[in-house]
């Protein structure tokens, strides 16, 4: 199968200039899916078919008659992005080998879905598509909750979080479940490439997508992208990278990869911070004593425990 | 006011048959604040670049010589067209090249 | 016709409609399995594992996705194919919109059967009225023949870039689907020049990028609905033309709606799918108990060839309408038997509508049965209700 050279990069220097998600989309005032999008177009190129979930980056990139993508772009459901980038990838390879297409063309299929259309109700097509093994990278852009209907709790929702369906009372303080590890659960597909990433750390992100459309001729790839969301989070819309940042300093979101099942961090953090400073900058945890944010480091304390047993060795440190 | 075509002039099934018409689509005023880039104490690291989720962050090929004749090949503009004014530029800018300013001073 | 009789294979309708599939080269078929469309799928897995048709085969995790990859896959420039019935059906409805909607050019055949609860796996309509305004092509075969041929048919109209509109095919599960008769097979490179593929005009083509899928404000959204509107009645001479250039190509054509034994009837029966076959054999009998009855059989269903319907019925006295299918509180209750009494309306009819719901769950309508009903019409009596035909009281 051929394999066009897939675009790494070194710096920020490499990455090409030329943008296929284009400006005039309505995405809230800093939110990091943009920069996600942005990026994510550039290492695919435009010989790229785009699906998308209901969502979002869905309802804010296409209003018709408007549309910011360079690329082709569908956008059919919300639960069925697996099984719809199927249908493209095995419409591409019937019309390849029966001469319906160019053969030489190495058209790539992109998932593009949130958490809702991807932990909770896309989780069974996604499931399907990752078995299958049908050559499509898809990317989770991972903002915690279902912002586009309102900031509703999901699957994805971390331990302490106000949501508009898990507000904080007497009786309720925010989310009380811990976040589904759905990157774990693509891995138990044994798919070639499952990542976990964050727009704060640009060149493992970039390198990562690149990665991704890498294995497409030996199966599929599954990318978590954490996306500060300024409206659900509650922060000021100047801050979504530095949270972003922070979600990884503290261990709250470590950032791996499972290459053909090698388990690697790929930003260690010998020195962690307490994830008080992340929450803190977050109005969703504004309502947490400091009894239940010691809760949380000990939550994260035992997820960094297991990302290290995994690793074999200690890739994030202790709370500095 | 625009007028709206007729149903027979539209592509079927809500198809948007030339992307990239987002540009019509100004986002520009939606912002209060909007960057203003130090060109003599920008290094041109393209973090503003990268992080701007409205690609209003424009890298131009434009040479700049800054006071202390420091050569730069390319200068970073702000496209006020399509800026929402989020300030992530400014605040992820690790020199402090960028300062938000509201709309009406600039 | 003895000829044709020897090429005549034996075939259940799901596999003819299999064979259909395999002489249209589909490129993407993505399956999932629900009794009794499921040897459907099973005999195209063949074709595939044999090397007699080249097509990828999705094996999806659900119907809901079975449509999905379906339409993605003709969204891309493929033929593609899907089969189903009842829950399967059910679970699909959302995609059935967004097929239409889209404006996918994708076959899927319709194996009908009733819907849960309690829990059924014999046949009636439920399914398939359920989907009645849902955008599609509807058209019900009545024997394997016509199954086959049908499939054939609707590609042709579905590509059509003057329709772009999904086709689904209907017939009766169990009765037809798993009931073998005799069906001529034709020649593979015949049926391709009869339907040559023709891509959707808007593929997903990164050379020529569209976004499809967009979300619609009020001042667009409703124009979308209308041009659907404008496609699926503009459908019909398309339909009617492909039917009859089918006949010259392959001998065989079956109208748009099919008035059997009916003119010099003075009541008819409506019936669609294996009714219609049934009754089509059980007529001369029922003829000579000295009923006047003829069968008026509903073919093409969307669009609703309106004019057939007026040319068929407007000199006749009695209408019977059997539904299988219940459409729960309605004036009447069988969902055919409501849209006829509208159509009435509209052209002003005179006839005396019987509504009768009758087969629900596959209770079995026998010769008696179907002679009892040809009674009804023929008495002519007024009945304000629907009649629930079999039902223990």
């Amino acid at each position: 199968m051929s394999q066009n050279k897939v675009l790494r990069i070194k710096s920020l220097y490499d990455i090409p200039r030329e943008e296929l998600f284009i400006s005039g989309h309505g995405l809230c005032p800093g939110c990091t899916a943009g920069t996600i999008m942005r990026m994510l177009t550039k290492v695919t190129g435009k010989d790229t078919i785009i699906v998308n979930a209901t969502g979002c980056v869905e309802v804010s990139t296409t209003r018709y008659p408007y549309s910011n993508w360079l690329v082709p772009w569908l956008h059919s459901a919300f639960e069925n992005s697996g099984a719809s980038a199927s249908g493209i990838a095995a419409a591409i390879k019937a019309m390849k080998r029966k001469g319906l297409m160019d053969k030489n063309k190495d058209v790539k299929v992109v998932v593009v879905a949130g958490d809702g259309g991807t932990v909770d109700i896309g989780l069974q097509s996604l499931s399907g598509m990752l078995e299958r093994r049908d050559p499509v990278m898809y990317v989770l852009y991972d903002n915690e909750a279902y912002m586009n209907t309102g900031i509703q709790r999901s699957g994805s929702t971390p331990h302490g979080a106000w949501t508009t369906t898990t507000p904080a009372g007497k009786v309720w303080r925010g989310e009380w479940r811990d976040k589904k590890d759905i990157a774990g659960i693509a891995a138990a597909h044994h798919i070639p490439y499952v990542a976990t990433a964050n727009p704060a750390y640009p060149m493992d992100m970039i390198n990562k997508f690149a990665r991704g459309l890498e294995v497409l001729n030996e199966g599929p790839s599954f990318i978590q992208v954490l996306m500060a969301c300024t409206t659900g989070w509650r922060f000021d819309p100047a801050l979504g990278i530095t949270i972003s940042r922070l979600a990884t300093e503290t261990g709250i979101f470590p950032i791996y990869e499972i290459d053909h099942g090698n388990f690697r961090v790929t930003f260690p953090v010998m020195k962690r911070k307490p994830v008080k400073e992340y929450l803190k900058l977050q109005g969703r945890f504004a309502h947490l004593t400091d009894e239940e944010i010691n809760e949380i480091q000990k939550l994260v304390d035992q997820k960094v425990e297991m990302i290290n047993k995994m690793a074999g060795k200690t890739v994030i440190g202790p709370v500095a | 006011m625009e007028k709206l075509v007729s149903y027979k002039e539209m592509a079927p099934g809500g198809i948007v048959v030339n992307p990239g018409n987002s540009l019509e689509y100004k986002t520009g005023d939606w912002k209060v604040l909007i960057p203003v880039i130090n060109q003599e104490t920008c290094t041109r690291c393209r973090i503003c670049w990268y992080v701007c989720p409205d690609n209003a962050i424009v890298e131009l090929d434009k040479e700049y010589t800054t006071k202390k004749n420091r050569k730069y090949k390319v200068s970073y503009d702000v496209n006020a067209d399509f800026c929402k004014g989020c300030g992530m530029c400014a605040q992820e800018c690790p020199v402090k090249a960028i300062e938000m300013v509201p709309v009406e001073v600039a | 016709m003895l000829e044709e009789a020897k090429r005549a294979i034996p075939l259940s309708t799901n596999h003819a409609i299999a064979y259909a599939v395999k002489d249209l080269d589909v490129d993407v078929i993505s399956a999932y399995p629900i009794t009794p469309q499921t040897t459907v799928v099973e005999k195209i897995s063949e074709f595939i594992a044999k090397g007699e048709l080249d097509a990828e085969y999705i094996h999806v995790e659900s119907e809901h996705s079975a449509l999905s990859a379906a339409i993605s896959a003709s969204l891309t420039g493929a033929r593609a194919f899907t089969a189903t019935a009842s829950q399967g059906f059910a679970l699909m409805h959302e995609m059935l919109h967004i097929a239409s909607g889209l404006r996918a050019p994708l076959v899927m055949s319709v194996a009908m059967r009733s819907l849960s609860a309690p829990i059924s796996i014999w046949n009636d309509q439920s399914d398939l009225f359920n989907a009645r305004d849902a955008g599609w092509i509807i058209i019900f075969a009545h024997t394997a023949q016509e199954a086959y041929d049908t499939i054939i048919q609707s590609y042709k109209i579905a590509e059509d870039h003057n329709v772009l509109l999904p086709v689904m095919v209907g017939y009766d599960g169990y009765v037809m689907s798993h009931t073998i008769e005799p069906v001529i097979i034709e020649d593979k490179e015949k049926v391709m020049k009869f339907a040559p593929k023709v891509q959707y005009p808007f593929k997903l083509d990164p050379d020529k990028p569209v976004s499809i899928g967009s979300i619609t404000p009020p001042e667009y959204y409703y124009e979308f609905k209308y041009q659907q509107v404008q496609a699926i009645n503009g459908s019909l001479p398309t339909i009617e033309k492909v039917d009859e250039d089918f006949g010259k190509t392959f001998g065989r054509n079956y109208g748009l709606m099919e008035c059997y034994m009916c003119e010099d009837a003075d009541s008819l029966i409506m019936a669609n799918a294996s009714y219609a076959s049934t009754l089509k054999a059980f007529l001369p009998e029922i003829r000579k108990q000295g009923l006047n009855v003829g069968l008026l059989r509903l073919r093409v269903y969307r669009p609703f060839p309106l004019q057939k319907f007026v040319e068929y019925t407007s000199d006749k006295k009695n209408l019977l309408v059997i539904d299988r299918a219940i459409s729960y509180g309605a004036p009447y209750q069988g969902p055919l038997a409501n849209e006829i009494s509208g159509a009435m309306v509209k052209e002003g009819l005179k006839l005396n509508l019987i509504s009768v719901v009758a087969g629900i769950g596959q209770r079995t309508v026998e010769f008696e049965d179907f002679l009892a009903l040809a009674r009804l019409a023929h008495e002519g009596r007024r009945h304000e209700e629907t009649i629930f035909y079999g039902v223990r009281e």
